[in-house]
């Protein structure tokens, strides 16, 4: 069983990584997914494995032998229910991102970063990018 | 009052709740968080004078035993960086009353602000390893969420940049509080400090690699910290001196918590590379900012550089290494913090981030010259300023380990520090502007800034006059740690 995980938790976390490292940033919003539920499954693993036995102590015994440690699996579900709103997040974003820049390839996402057009100065930053100058009146 | 040690995490999460349920009425929401914020200060100087008497708080939830329980541990450190981290909430609060840059005011600002404020405080004061792990969570969704709120394309790009990394970090964390548990069987960190021993080394060494390499990437550590200048400088300034005050800094006590607390004694080969990375750090981060012309830009690198000079503390593994980093740390949260919101004041002098198009401000504002050198030249270390202290401390403890690399390269850096700053003066202050005509705009709604600055700066010239009251607080804080 445990070989079973580790193959598993392998599979998830190479495919995971090689669609991060895409220029695709749908792709590496996916990827982002995909590592954090081998992660998953490495928590899940760290209490044991394969065992049948129900985590319930028997009268007369100060714990359980052979059960799993019920404990990694209360941890695997606190992260994945916090890995599940990141994903949610991560893929509006990432719409929103390609809907704006009208770009997928995470080489062409400069806004932020805009690219030098000379080899010693900095550029500068576009207006359209910085926060608007004098301020709105408010309310 | 052992229930006070929940403070740093239920008062902004409650004030997290109550800013939601009124942000359709600015001005309430405003004034809410106002007295939020300073309730969560209040609640960060009972503690700071109930650790400081030498006594550790700790509260486990759901009455459990030790070490079944979830417990909250306020010690000495923890304390002063939850003081810091009400402080700067008071701070950003403030000035987002000002027009200094505070962005278009989106009704879930400020229950954002607070979710931030609540994952730094949860994470300072938590004695649990998985829950430092969810309180970090906590922060990223949070930041996340300040960093895409203007929905503006740069502010897109930036946030999908530190998602992608940061969740990365945060992924490595959880994989790391894995194999911690799979090999010790606990989360707790005085049982973790107890079973730490039992472990075989080369387990253990991976297991804590791991680790650290997580805590790197949250902390912005070479090579690691390109998440960091990708993506702050698209913030509002109030948020981003919250943000750049205290995220990285998170990081580096997490840092400090493990290799220099639960884990201590450490394998010695951690200590060394993490030595070698703070000076990476601090040289890389320096030449960032050497190169940039936006000031925003030039002082997230600096966050990179000086996070360079606190890792460095963790590295020399020793009291005075740890209590010159938590030195460093105070006094850094307050300088960093008040130089964005001083930049931000700039640009709304001036019109602009980019010290090409501005200048000026020698001539119509002479007082102004003053409240920006005392955190800038702070920041380079210039005696008697707060950055001088922090930096003798460091140097004294890296000079007498025979560290003399370590040591050059943090006085190089030093230099190439004030080269920036220098740069940030002459060319806003003393060169003229640009644009002749320029004259500074009469309708600004400056007063709150001017406050929070000025404050800020007060901070820093108390820390700079009276070093020996911090020094002993830090010194005494840096001896209980290691000791479980």
């Amino acid at each position: 069983m445990i070989w079973a995980v580790a193959a598993a938790l392998w599979v998830s976390l190479a495919s995971g990584v090689y669609l991060c490292l895409s220029r695709d940033v749908f792709r590496v919003a996916l990827g982002l997914a995909v590592v954090g539920a081998g992660v998953n499954l490495a928590l899940l693993a760290s209490g044991r494995l394969g065992s049948v036995q129900p985590a319930v102590v028997p009268k007369g015994q100060p714990f359980l032998e052979l059960a799993s440690n019920p404990l990694p699996q209360a941890l695997v579900l606190t992260a994945i229910v916090i890995g599940f709103a990141l994903v949610c997040f991560s893929l509006a974003l990432v719409l929103g991102l390609i809907r704006d820049a009208g770009t997928d390839d995470a080489l062409e996402l400069r806004a932020a970063e805009p690219v030098p057009g000379n080899d010693i100065k900095p550029p500068a930053t576009d207006p359209a990018h910085e926060p608007e100058w004098p301020p709105e009146g408010r309310a | 009052m052992s229930a006070l040690a929940t403070a740093p995490a239920i008062v902004p999460l409650a004030a997290a709740a109550l800013v939601t349920a009124v942000r359709s009425r600015p001005r309430l929401q405003q004034a809410l968080a106002m007295a939020a914020s300073v309730a969560l200060l209040g609640c960060a100087l009972a503690l700071l004078a109930q650790v400081a008497a030498g006594e550790t708080v700790v509260v486990a939830f759901g009455g459990w035993p030790s070490p079944m329980a979830i417990e909250f541990v306020v010690d000495r450190t923890a304390a002063a960086l939850v003081l810091i981290t009400a402080l700067m909430g008071v701070a950003a609060v403030l000035f987002l009353a000002s027009d200094a840059d505070v962005g278009d005011r989106h009704p879930l600002l400020l229950p954002l602000l607070f979710g931030v404020l609540a994952g730094a405080g949860g994470a300072f004061v938590t004695g649990d390893l998985f829950n430092l792990y969810v309180w970090f969570e906590v922060m990223l969704i949070c930041a996340l969420g300040l960093l895409a709120i203007g929905a503006r394309v740069d502010q897109l790009d930036a946030s999908f940049k530190y998602l992608a990394l940061n969740l990365l970090g945060t992924l490595l964390l959880l994989f790391a509080v894995a194999a911690v548990y799979g090999v010790t069987g606990h989360l707790n960190f005085t049982a973790l400090a107890g079973a730490a021993p039992a472990v075989a080394p080369g387990l253990w060494l991976a297991v804590l690699t791991l680790l650290m390499v997580a805590f790197l990437v949250k902390a912005g550590a070479f090579p690691v910290y390109a998440w960091l200048p990708a993506s702050y400088h698209t913030l509002p300034a109030p948020v981003l001196a919250l943000i750049a005050g205290l995220l990285t800094k998170v990081g580096i006590y997490a840092l400090l918590r493990t290799l220099g607390d639960v884990f201590s004694p450490a394998p010695a080969v951690l200590y060394e590379v993490l030595g070698w990375v703070a000076a990476a750090t601090m040289l890389f981060g320096v030449l960032g900012a050497a190169y940039h012309w936006d000031m925003r830009r030039i002082l997230a690198f600096h966050i990179i550089s000086q996070v360079g000079y606190i890792l460095l503390g963790i590295a020399l593994a020793s009291v005075a290494g740890y209590a010159a980093t938590l030195f460093y740390t105070l006094h850094h949260i307050v300088v960093k913090a008040n130089l964005f919101l001083i930049a931000a004041i700039i640009w709304r002098l001036t019109g602009s981030y980019d010290l090409r198009r501005i200048g000026g401000l020698y001539v119509t504002r002479p007082w102004m010259t003053l409240l920006l050198l005392i955190p800038a030249l702070s920041l380079v270390g210039i005696p008697p300023l707060s950055g001088f202290w922090a930096k003798l401390l460091l140097l004294q403890e890296a000079i007498g380990q025979g560290r003399v690399v370590w040591t050059v390269v943090a006085l190089v850096v030093s230099v190439l520090t004030l080269y920036s700053m220098m740069k940030i003066w002459m060319e806003a202050f003393w060169k003229r502007h640009p644009d002749a005509e320029w004259q500074p705009p009469a309708d600004t709604q400056l007063a709150p800034a001017w406050a929070v600055t000025v404050g800020l700066a007060g901070v820093t010239v108390w820390i700079s006059l009276y070093p020996q009251a911090l020094l002993v607080y830090v010194q005494a804080a840096a001896a209980t740690l290691g000791g479980r």
